[in-house]
């Protein structure tokens, strides 16, 4: 009984984590993009006094739209939030443990994706058809890699739980697997497609021939607007730990560990948050975006990647059974 | 042993050095002859030593048969080249340069196939046959005009995708010997392997001679995996054409044989009559129909070879005493009749000027004696008796019919399809009014007559000799 | 779970990657600098081999494939590349994408049937010569989808790339060292072929589609 209530707690504090330092990771990455190209930059804190100052404006709304306009940020922001509570931060075995399963964070994803096109569409506008087509074609191509990058990752450590995968690579010895490289670079490249960033869009502009994600919401202003910015910044915190926690985990905490090894185990996952979004924010820098076409061709690259690890990691499955 | 096997393959690579210093034409093409007549005389030599398997080398019944017919064919071909070359001289389609490369390379064709021929390591019977494949391909670019450099490329093209799939294929081998036998040279040896078969990986076989028979089988021919040989046998001097189908397609069928009696041993293995059967057939009914499309002499014939390979093929996958017998019969038959009709071929394209058909005509009025060379080849490589090809061809139907009736239709009719090509095509080019040019050439008609004669002995008597000889390979090919 | 199996299966798998990554470029130049990499790859799992089989002889191999495939064969071609004038996008008869796919289509294929087949053999040998099948078909894959003389040459390179590292993988093959100097002279030739030959001043390009006006019979 009080295994169930230290886990629920655990729980509590790790959706809250995850929510509260989502800003702040958005806020990172633009100090040190505007660093390296010598602006001052706003200060971190900046996302949250944008998120505050959309909630007290008011959201005006297109005469047509429909009550799923309206509804859709708030479904967006809690399928995105669940899927968070999924991934393992700061400790791993958590309440919601029966359910962090890597099928289950794909679906969610995908449901939030599918409720943000239709929103985008609802207006009727032309700049929300066409981000949500193409927020479709870059979904295509995106989730089946990302569905191969978790199944490689099932595949070497015999589950197709979060948790269990982190708790099984943080025990396996060290061993040199061009499977996980490739599963990393794949992992890598869908999490750029999909959280609308450098080279596949570029979150910093509205530029009508390129832009995808801000396509879509371009319609939405005041408290509606806050809630997707709010997601969006989330659904960053969300593929960084999922990255950290299959291909980083060390430092995590079992669940039962006890308030010092979560508090370390914090420590490690902030820390591990901080070096994404620096390392994030050079790669912007560092980049140029591509043309909308030649997405498709980074995204089958992606799945390519992913493809490749999942036969090696069978290869190797196989020959060392 | 090895002293004869050492002079098979050491005089043509040391004449092959020889030739790249001579700077006379007339004295090359002599030494050629020379060269290759000592080679004839050493692989004649091998009727004489005791059979026995070395490491490197193994001399066998099967084999030395090849071995003769080989360096025969060889010996004849070099005397063909001498006054063809000289013509190819006389017209300046080739340098002297060029020609002192091209008896140097010729030589080292034929010491590379013998190689091939009397290895007992599968890794050396490789590099053999690679060795002679990719002096071919060299030869058959030596015109450089457009049409011989994409048949050039398209023959390295296939023909390295044969090497490098043969290739995996020996490893394979290696791989399944290595668990039976231990490592090293043992597991690469073939006599060895084939003796102790039964030890070795079913599977494992299975998949290495899908390899081997893809990676070989582009070499002997066989459809679908024939593209080059058409290309390769029109664009090239008409000797290596000579050559490339009276010789180089035995010895990739050679290889693939051996590798066919280790994995026959094998009784859990796949049988590999079935495929090879199956393969023989395509090859001989496609090519038969393909012939009728023919518009350039040497396409014709290479498309024949094809064609004969097929029957030969499906001839050893019939297996058995008998079906060897006539599949071994009707390959050195086969050798000796096309090699003899791409010697009148080379004759008659360079009395006319041309290797289409539609512009050879009349050649019975203008060029009787070359006529007269056509036809007989013709005939006898369509099987009409008395030519030897008559016999084999006889042979495999009925051993055929005996066994599996239905099975022996196929055969019967791709060679009667093809048979009607042949006759069409030969009446378009002997009879009707002579057009264009029309030279008169030297030609040296020892060679034809030669290897026109031995077909028509082989088709009236086999000596009790030679058909014990030929027993013994069936024996030893079951 | 050793050390010795980390590393070839490190470089094997990395010499895979490189096969995708030869048929993924489209620029000529960054096809060479692929198939270089390849080479050194191929001349590192080599020498690996040769260091933990105990076969020093395997060095020669290594130290062939670095020198002529890893920079000689690259360099002659890119300076070829340049003095004739060949064009330097990469003609493709099936794009990008679905070269790509097949290419996975045949690594998964040649997995299984070798996993299948040599169920009895070593671990080592085993993943050797799966990768290695792997990285013969996507060569033989680029040979098939690429028009241009040169990329053709490159696609064999990689191909026989996979038969060395099939055949050093093999443990205690004999005359490997020989087949791949056997093969190294091939390859050599062909390259000296091209440029002795020039092709290009005969025809427009090495592409070879201008050498197929030529094919079939003579009308």
């Amino acid at each position: 009984m009080g295994n169930t209530l230290i886990l629920l707690v655990g729980q509590g504090i790790q959706m809250f984590l995850v929510i509260l330092v989502a800003p702040a990771v958005t806020g990172i990455v633009r100090r040190v993009k505007a660093r390296f190209m010598r602006r001052r930059g706003s200060p971190i804190a900046q996302p949250y006094r944008d998120l505050l100052k959309l909630l007290r404006k008011e959201a005006v709304v297109a005469g047509n739209a429909s009550w799923l306009f309206r509804a859709a940020p708030y479904a967006i922001l809690a399928f995105t939030w669940v899927a968070a509570a999924l991934v393992p931060t700061f400790a791993s075995g958590l309440m919601f443990n029966w359910a962090a399963d890597a099928v289950a964070l794909v679906a969610l994803l995908g449901a939030a994706r599918a409720i943000l096109a239709l929103a985008g569409m609802d207006v009727g506008t032309s700049f929300g058809g066409i981000g949500a087509s193409r927020e479709m074609m870059i979904a295509t191509l995106a989730e089946p890699a990302m569905l191969l990058v978790l199944l490689t990752m099932a595949l070497t450590a015999h589950t197709t739980r979060l948790p269990e995968i982190a708790d099984y690579f943080i025990g396996a010895p060290i061993t040199v697997r061009v499977s996980l490289a490739l599963a990393l670079a794949a992992l890598t490249m869908v999490a750029l497609a999909e959280n609308a960033r450098i080279p596949v869009d570029n979150p910093a502009t509205h530029l009508e021939l390129t832009m995808v994600h801000e396509a879509m919401v371009l319609e939405y202003s005041g408290r509606h607007l806050a809630v997707i910015e709010l997601a969006a910044q989330l659904k960053l915190v969300l593929y960084i730990s999922l990255i950290a926690s299959l291909f980083l985990p060390f430092g995590m905490a079992p669940a039962t560990a006890g308030v010092v090894a979560w508090i370390a185990g914090a420590a490690t996952y902030l820390a591990k948050l901080v070096f994404a979004a620096v390392l994030l924010g050079v790669w912007e820098v560092s980049i140029a975006k591509m043309r909308i076409f030649r997405v498709s061709e980074f995204l089958g690259g992606a799945f390519v990647f992913a493809f490749l690890a999942i036969l090696l990691a069978f290869l190797t499955g196989e020959v060392t059974r | 042993m090895i002293a004869s096997v050492s002079l098979v393959i050491g005089i043509p690579f040391a004449a092959a050095l020889v030739m790249t210093l001579i700077p006379s034409y007339r004295l090359s093409a002599f030494g050629n002859v020379l060269a290759m007549g000592a080679t004839f005389a050493a692989g004649l030599s091998l009727l004489g030593v005791t059979q026995e398997a070395g490491t490197y080398f193994i001399i066998d019944d099967v084999n030395i048969l090849f071995v003769i017919l080989n360096t025969l064919v060889g010996f004849t071909t070099s005397v063909f080249s001498a006054s063809y070359i000289g013509h190819e001289i006389e017209t300046g389609r080739l340098t002297p340069l060029f020609v002192r490369f091209y008896h140097a390379m010729f030589l080292a064709m034929m010491g590379a196939m013998n190689l091939a021929l009397t290895a007992n390591n599968i890794g050396l019977l490789w590099v053999g046959l690679e060795l002679a494949t990719l002096i071919t391909v060299v030869m058959v670019g030596i015109y450089r005009t457009p049409a011989a450099i994409e048949a050039a490329w398209k023959y390295f093209i296939l023909g390295s995708v044969g090497i490098s799939l043969a290739f995996f294929g020996t490893i394979l081998i290696y791989l399944a010997g290595q668990a039976a036998l231990g490592e090293g040279m043992p597991a690469m040896t073939w006599s060895l392997l084939q003796a102790n078969a039964a030890k070795l990986d079913a599977s494992l076989l299975n998949l290495a001679f899908i390899f081997l028979l893809i990676g070989y089988g582009t070499k002997v021919g066989l459809a679908p995996l024939h593209a080059w040989l058409p290309d390769a046998h029109a664009e090239g001097p008409t000797p290596i054409s000579a050559v490339l189908s009276g010789l180089l397609l035995n010895v990739a069928l050679y290889a693939l044989l051996r590798f066919k009696m280790i994995v026959a041993a094998h009784p859990a293995a796949i049988d590999p009559g079935p495929v090879m059967i199956v393969m023989g057939l395509i090859s001989l009914i496609f090519a038969a129909f393909m012939l009728y499309q023919r518009r350039d002499i040497k396409r014709l014939f290479a498309y024949s070879s094809i064609e004969h390979m097929g029957l030969i093929v499906f001839a050893f996958g019939m297996g058995g005493m008998l079906a060897n017998f006539a599949g071994l019969l009707h390959m050195a038959i086969h050798s000796l009749t096309k090699s003899a009709i791409f010697f009148t071929v080379g004759h008659v394209a360079q009395a006319k000027e041309t290797q289409r058909i539609a512009d050879i005509r009349g050649l019975s009025v203008s060029h009787p004696a070359l006529a007269i060379g056509l036809a007989a080849g013709v005939f006898a490589i369509s099987g009409l008796p008395p030519f030897g090809a008559f016999m084999s061809e006889f042979l495999i139907v009925t051993t055929t019919f005996a066994r599996s009736p239905w099975l022996a239709l196929f055969p019967v009719f791709g060679l009667l399809i093809a048979f009607g090509a042949m006759l069409l095509r030969l009446q378009d080019m002997l009879f009707g009014e002579p057009v264009g040019p029309s030279h008169r050439v030297k030609a040296s008609s020892l060679p034809l007559v030669l290897h026109l004669g031995l077909v028509l002995i082989a088709g009236l008597y086999l000596p009790p000799h030679l058909a014990g000889w030929l027993e013994r390979a069936s024996e030893l090919l079951k | 779970m050793n050390y010795a199996y980390n590393v070839s299966h490190l470089l094997a798998g990395l010499m895979l990657v490189a096969s995708f990554a030869l048929l993924y470029q489209d620029r000529i130049f960054a096809v060479l600098n692929t198939f270089a990499a390849q080479a050194m790859l191929l001349a590192m799992s080599v020498g690996w081999e040769g260091w933990s089989q105990g076969r020093p002889n395997l060095y020669i191999t290594a130290a062939i494939a670095l020198i002529l495939k890893g920079i000689v064969i690259p360099v002659a071609l890119h300076r070829m590349i340049v003095r004739l004038g060949i064009h330097r996008d990469v003609e493709q008869v099936l794009n990008v994408g679905k070269t790509l796919l097949i290419g996975l289509a045949l690594t998964a294929l040649s997995l299984l049937l070798v996993l299948k087949v040599t169920a009895a053999a070593q671990n080592f040998t085993r993943e050797g010569l799966a990768l290695a099948l792997a990285i013969i078909l996507l060569g033989l894959l680029m040979m098939i989808t690429r028009r241009n003389a040169v990329t053709q040459i490159v696609g064999f390179m990689s191909l026989e790339n996979g038969l060395i590292l099939a055949a050093t993988g093999a443990r205690g093959m004999p005359l490997v060292v020989e087949v791949s100097v056997a093969f190294s002279v091939l390859i050599a030739l062909f390259v000296f072929a091209v440029f002795v030959f020039r092709i290009r001043e005969r025809f427009d390009s090495v592409d070879i589609d201008a050498l197929e006006q030529v094919r079939g019979d003579r009308k």
